[in-house]
């Protein structure tokens, strides 16, 4: 139960990246309406998982080679700082991925427990995340041009095609899901491997150790964030990136999956070997950085002019913000978890920290010894008596502390600071209570005297209701008397031209010329016609914002016949606004129907107008 | 895979049958006045009998297909126009049995000498709209082809609007012997049959942007 608590943190950054990535690679799909959400979330949540069981380890191992977080306490203040990091970053609207942030939160216990970082590691890691995307654009460009010469050397049923590309987004979701798990699980559960050590369990058939284990938990973290909160965040960031066609979609994601299956696949990175190159580094990337530079190769690809370069700038910023914030966090965190709750987060003896804090036990014992500091609680006067502090100087030999007592003195400015800020914000903020209440006190005698003159406005406001129906009603009807009457000068108008044609009196035929260029100034049906529409989006504006809202798949269409039934015009009168044929609009009202799920027994009309 | 193109097969399919059915309506019809105008009244009978099963054939149709796209999302980004192409379709076949029916309840008188050009006029409308329905089925299969087919529904139509206008000059013009109440509803008549083609100009048109849209 215990170890539960401590994997929390790292569940909890499986949760979020669940919750986030899955849009990367079925937001499109989802987005579009081409994939169910359901069905999405089923195939990414089985594929994540068994990514993560069978190919997790090995971007787990480039993690421990940063750093072997030793302890579980310490392993769960590394994951929390991380999810911390990027909970907070994400609502600061910075650009930030678990990636980054994990990586950040190690290199803080390095710093925490004085344990070398591995700059060749360190260089492998930060390579890979610049190198990530830029393959990202490569293969999708690749991968693009490939799909367009297929596109033109087959012609397929459109029908077809859309059950195809169906298909491929499915299939290459599937294949996306199982890199993120297999890239990714590094991240959620990667610090927790040599700190949690369970049972192997045997089938029989297939055994699982440990880590495996770890994997299948982090791996049902990432599918539960994808089942509860994915939806949401396909559904309003999917497609804010950049608009894709179902087509480009599937390049991306593959393209995108690639990278990570490539960052992740031990299998892979030794057939490389045994070809003679340098191994491929097994790296958890960011999986939103890749499809940004896949899209960004796309775009590069149709001649760059849709490509926002400032989203290269937001990446930048988030390769080095990122770390750096979630190594400050580890930091701290790791300070308090060691001091204030007496955990082992493995520091070392000689970590300078642990110096720091030896000296602050050595002061306070000697103190109790000798009895020279008096508690304010029982002198006023405080005093220290012989004037004498205990040694609190370093060894000017041991130099290897300097840098972590300088790193470890600006932390803590930072942290006086950020507590000062915070009691003068709550200082302020209280004052700002007390003059709220009076203020509440002396309009509250006003809002009585306003509840009065609302009753009386509120039946004004009837009456005025009353009335804008009436006009409302006038204005259908007037508009419909102006499509009437184009339509009569338009059957006028062929009539003059069809006598016009009979005639050779030279005289008569350019009196017949004069009669029909004046009925053509008057003939104006479109315009007309879109006047009354424009009148009346405006007037319902509302209503059209909550059906798209309650149905997001409505069509403009059907938009406009709702608000024309809403304003309970007949099918015939609709037809002649709308220039269709009234049998026409019974099948726009069947569709309509059936996408607002009506039931048999209610008349759509008035569905539409409680709506 | 089968599997895959289950429900697809049968969408393709019902698509199919729905234009089929439109196309032997349009067929139906220009058999239609061509018996009427030969007087042969049994045959005309059959005509609108037969059209106006195809009708009903092609509204049921309709809606099934109407039903599988909204039901298993199909082309989600173009469902819209699909379904205002489908109006369009069905349209025809709905101007195209009123129009029949035109001549059963009015029974217009039709001059020997004006006879051959109110057949005319039947197969170049009739035509306008018979090209426009290859248009639509190569629309599913290779959208980039479309509007070269197009230009004929576009030739048809302006030709039926020519001959359209010959038949009512040749009306007011030379026809003295016919009383003006009959050249009027003669002139009505000449407009019903030319509408088969202002409607298949109206799907052309949609057909155009919609190839254009896909191809983007």
């Amino acid at each position: 139960m215990i170890i539960l608590f401590y994997l929390s943190s790292g569940l909890f950054l499986g949760w979020s990246l669940g919750a986030n990535d899955a849009a990367n690679i079925f937001g499109t799909a989802v987005g579009s309406r081409m994939v169910r959400f359901k069905r999405a979330a089923v195939i990414a949540s089985i594929f994540v998982i068994i990514g993560a069981v069978v190919q997790g380890a090995g971007a787990s191992e480039t993690l421990g080679k940063l750093g072997s977080v030793s302890t579980l306490a310490a392993a769960f203040t590394v994951a929390l700082s991380a999810a911390l990091s990027v909970y907070w970053m994400t609502r600061m609207k910075l650009p930030v991925s678990t990636s980054q942030a994990i990586v950040g939160a190690i290199i803080g216990w390095n710093f925490y427990t004085d344990n070398p970082t591995d700059i060749g590691t360190l260089t492998k890691i930060v390579t890979t995340w610049i190198s990530g995307p830029i393959l990202g654009g490569v293969f999708a460009v690749l991968l693009f041009m490939l799909v367009k010469k297929i596109q033109k050397s087959i012609s397929i049923h459109l029908l077809y095609r859309d059950a195809i590309i169906r298909f491929g987004l499915l299939l290459v979701g599937g294949f996306g899901a199982y890199s993120l798990g297999a890239n990714n699980i590094a991240n959620v559960m990667g610090v927790f491997t040599k700190t949690v050590d369970l049972p192997v369990i045997d089938f029989g058939f297939i055994k699982f150790n440990g880590t495996e284990q770890l994997f299948f938990i982090g791996g049902v973290a990432i599918a539960i964030g994808v089942i509860t909160y994915s939806k949401r965040v396909m559904e309003t960031v999917g497609n804010t990136l950049m608009p894709l066609t179902p087509e480009a979609a599937i390049v991306v994601v593959l393209a995108q999956s690639l990278v990570l299956f490539i960052f992740s696949s031990q299998t892979l990175s030794n057939a490389v070997q045994s070809i003679g190159l340098p191994p491929i580094p097994l790296v958890p990337v960011s999986s939103s950085q890749v499809v940004i530079g896949a899209i960004i190769g796309i775009g590069l690809y149709k001649g760059g002019k849709e490509i926002k370069f400032n989203i290269l700038g937001s990446i930048s910023l988030g390769w080095i913000a990122t770390p750096i914030v979630a190594g400050l966090v580890s930091f701290f965190m790791l300070f308090f978890v060691n001091n204030v709750f007496k955990k082992d987060v493995g520091e070392s003896e000689n970590s300078p920290m642990q110096k720091i804090v030896m000296k602050m036990d050595s002061i306070a014992d000697s103190a109790l010894e000798d009895d020279t500091i008096t508690l304010v609680g029982e002198d006023p006067e405080f005093s220290v008596k012989n004037n004498k502090l205990p040694d609190m100087s370093f060894d000017e030999n041991d130099s290897s502390g300097l840098p972590m007592i300088v790193f470890g003195s600006l932390s803590l400015f930072l942290l006086l600071v950020s507590i000062y800020l915070t009691i003068k914000l709550r200082r302020i903020k209280q004052n700002q209570d007390s003059e709220l209440k009076k203020l509440e006190n002396k309009y509250l005698f006003k809002l009585k005297e306003l509840e009065e003159s609302l009753n009386e406005q509120k039946a004004k406001q009837t009456d005025l209701d009353k009335e804008l129906k009436y006009r409302q009603n006038e204005m259908v009807t007037m508009a419909m008397n102006i499509i009437r009457k184009n339509e009569f000068l338009s059957n006028l108008k062929r009539e003059i031209l069809d006598i016009k044609s009979t005639v050779k009196d030279s005289e008569s035929r350019q009196a017949f010329n004069r009669l029909s260029l004046m009925i053509s100034q008057n003939l104006s049906i479109d315009r007309d016609r879109e006047k009354f529409q424009m009148h009346l989006n405006e007037r319902n504006s509302k209503f059209l914002r909550l059906l798209s809202e309650k149905y997001p798949s409505i069509t403009d269409n059907e938009k406009r016949l709702a608000v024309l039934l809403r304003l309970n015009l007949s099918s015939k009168e609709i037809a002649s606004i709308l220039n269709i044929s009234p049998k026409s609009v019974e099948m726009n009202r069947y569709r309509l129907r059936k996408k607002l799920k009506v039931p048999p027994k209610v008349s759509l009309s008035d569905f539409i107008r409680e709506l | 895979m089968s599997l895959l193109f289950k429900n697809v097969k049968e969408l393709v399919r019902d698509i199919d049958e729905f234009i089929n059915t439109v196309e032997q309506g349009v067929l139906v019809f220009k058999e239609g006045v061509i018996n009427y105008l030969n007087d042969e009244k049994t045959s005309f009978n059959e005509k609108l009998e037969r059209i106006n099963y195809l009708e009903a054939n092609a509204d049921k149709l309709q809606r099934k297909i109407d039903d599988e796209f909204l039901l298993h999302s199909i082309l989600p980004q173009n469902i819209s126009d699909i379904e205002n192409m489908l109006d369009k379709i069905d349209e025809i076949i709905d101007i195209s049995k009123d129009n029949l029916y035109q001549f059963e309840v009015e029974i217009p008188y039709f001059p020997d000498s004006l006879i051959q050009d109110y057949i005319r006029l039947t197969n170049t409308s009739v035509e306008a709209a018979l090209h426009a329905f290859p248009a639509v089925r190569t629309f599913f299969r290779e959208p980039l082809k479309v509007k070269d087919i197009l230009t004929k529904v576009f030739f048809y139509e302006k030709e039926a609007d020519r001959i359209s206008r010959n038949i009512k000059r040749k009306l007011f013009h030379e026809m003295d012997e016919l009383q003006l109440s009959q050249k009027i509803h003669l002139r009505y008549f000449a407009l019903h049959i030319e509408t088969i083609s202002d409607k298949a100009e109206t799907l052309a048109d949609m057909l155009s942007i919609m190839a254009l849209k896909i191809n983007l």
